[in-house]
């Protein structure tokens, strides 16, 4: 469904922002994107939906390659939610943000109403539909984006930073939604820096540091690796701290294992 | 004699209907760290506006009851004055730096009061120090990362000399490692110059265990307010969805809160919990 095949992308020369990218997600994957500031996470994504085109290497996207695509195209299979919405809000209300990508592919009138009421309805914002997107809190202007972005339903959507600003609440709706979106075959791929939830909810994760990934597999198995974490800047997981802290062989992201291996060790007290 | 004193607040935004703070009351003590959360859109920032004067000097809106700064009538008070005794931080510091060089943003707070030369020197200096950016000082604030923009926009703050510093969500979009260096440096500003410290913060996992006192607001109302591990372990905070710290979690299913009276909030405290337990 993606494919990179060695691209690099520099933005002034003499320093790659992103460098030799390997990489290759299946159609509905859920991948996470994890790795300090600067790392590359953002630039790699822009090459997904052709917002930049790779200086060398190639990037396979539903079979076109972005060079020869071109974004319009891309926007219709690929939906990018940025990490700071006001980056993306421009229209005069919320109703009016959600219908503008949906009137820019020519659905049709009623189509478009239809979808419009989903997206007021599934993210929280029918009380806000006749309001200025920035009249919203800055959680709401993040559910303001991603809205106008699922209505047009991409195969592929990619999130960055999609929880900075959410609650607990809002982000198992958003736990949920990939979920949804997994069901249906759609390919997400998440950037994020907020470790629990990719513990919590990400089969896979890719994590980068300096412009290159570093790693790629098992979300498990990456984030209970303390030498990489430590290579990428990551901070661990609660759960898998406190495995460590109480030398859980071998250490979990997963609470109910955590929990029952806790038990077992308190147990051999009594025993 | 608290240093905050929130009276009765209510505030509805001008062209609203529904009130987005109802009858809040609360009081800081001078060199407290309180930690606010509750979920999006409960009024978090709104209250913040309130403590440094911007709602409802610059907002207008119907606003009722009282705030009062450091012995200031927030309504009575214009926005720079109390800005001198409250700083606010914002989420995002690129809404609020604008100069070419670190040290001229630092400098422009004090600038702006006219002080005498020497003063502003003698303030740069000490703010850029105890925000450990010195060395950034030439820098323009553009080429910084977003870790170290935030430094320099709570430097810039420091130089006012507030007594009290609210941060609504200043780590929100930092990476991990940088989070965690700003709320090192709100640490050791509370802890070393006594700096009273009103944070707004989602990640409680890692600010819980460095707050004095945790609010939680939900719908406009303040629910909860007491020493973190009351509020976390409480019921009622699982109720109104907050995330609760795995830590918590992981001691209230295994019943270690009930069977030792104790309520970690970090991994390193429940696993030290467990080890003397255990023996």
């Amino acid at each position: 469904m993606i494919s990179f095949e060695d691209v690099s992308y520099s933005y002034s020369p003499g320093r790659y922002a992103i460098e030799h990218i390997n990489l290759s997600i299946d159609k509905g994957e859920v991948v996470a994107i994890l790795g300090e500031n600067g790392a590359g996470k953002t630039t790699l994504i822009k090459h997904i939906n052709g917002l930049l085109k790779p200086q060398s290497g190639s990037v396979i996207v539903s079979g076109m390659n972005t060079k020869e695509t071109t974004v319009a195209t891309l926007a219709r299979h690929v939906g990018l939610v940025f990490q700071n919405p006001d980056h993306q809000l421009f229209a005069e209300t919320v109703e009016k943000e959600i219908m503008f990508a949906l009137t820019n592919f020519n659905f049709p009138e009623d189509e478009i109403s239809r979808r419009v009421n989903w997206a007021l309805k599934e993210f929280g914002l029918l009380e806000y539909k006749d309001r200025p997107p920035f009249l919203l809190s800055g959680g709401e202007r993040k559910r303001l984006a991603l809205a106008s972005v699922l209505c047009y339903d991409p195969q592929i959507v990619i999130l960055d930073e999609p929880t900075t600003g959410q609650d607990y609440r809002q982000k198992l709706h958003l736990a949920s939604l990939i979920k949804k979106l997994n069901s249906e075959s759609k390919t997400v791929v998440v950037v994020t820096h907020d470790i629990e939830f990719a513990a919590d909810f990400i089969p896979r994760s890719i994590i980068m540091s300096k412009g290159r990934i570093i790693a790629d597999g098992d979300s498990e198995e990456l984030l209970t690796n303390r030498e990489l974490l430590m290579s990428a800047s990551l901070i661990p997981p609660q759960l898998v701290e406190l495995s460590w802290d109480l030398a859980l062989n071998p250490p979990t992201i997963h609470f109910d294992e955590l929990v029952s291996s806790v038990k077992k060790l308190l147990e051999g007290r009594e025993a | 004699m608290p240093i905050v004193e929130v009276r009765s607040l209510s505030y509805t935004y001008p062209g609203s209907t529904k009130p987005t703070l109802t009858n809040v009351n609360f009081s800081v003590e001078e060199g407290e760290f309180i930690l606010l959360t509750g979920p999006s859109g409960c009024g978090k920032t709104t209250l913040c506006r309130c403590l440094n004067g911007l709602i409802p000097n610059s907002y207008g809106g119907e606003f009722n009851g009282q705030v009062i700064v450091d012995g200031l009538v927030t309504t009575e008070h214009p926005v720079y004055e109390i800005a001198q005794h409250v700083g606010l931080v914002f989420q995002n510091p690129e809404n609020e730096l604008f100069c070419t060089s670190v040290e001229r943003e630092v400098a422009f707070g004090p600038e702006n009061l006219a002080l005498p030369r020497e003063e502003i020197r003698k303030r740069v200096e000490e703010s850029l120090a105890m925000v450990g950016i010195s060395h950034l000082r030439d820098k323009s604030p553009e080429e910084l990362s977003g870790g170290e923009q935030q430094k320099v926009a709570i430097a810039a703050l420091l130089a006012m000399k507030p007594k009290i510093l609210v941060l609504d969500e200043p780590t929100a979009n930092l990476d991990p490692a940088s989070a965690q260096s700003v709320l090192n440096v709100l640490l050791k500003l509370n802890e070393e110059s006594g700096v009273t410290t009103i944070l707004v913060e989602h990640r409680l996992e890692m600010v819980a265990h460095m707050a004095h006192r945790c609010a939680i607001l939900n719908e406009g109302r303040l629910v909860l307010m007491g020493k973190p591990e009351d509020v976390l372990y409480s019921d009622e905070a699982e109720a109104i969805g907050i995330g609760i710290p795995k830590v918590v979690q992981v001691t209230k299913a295994l019943g270690i809160n009930k069977m030792t009276g104790k309520c970690p909030l970090t991994s390193w405290s429940l696993a030290d919990l467990l080890r003397v337990w255990k023996k």
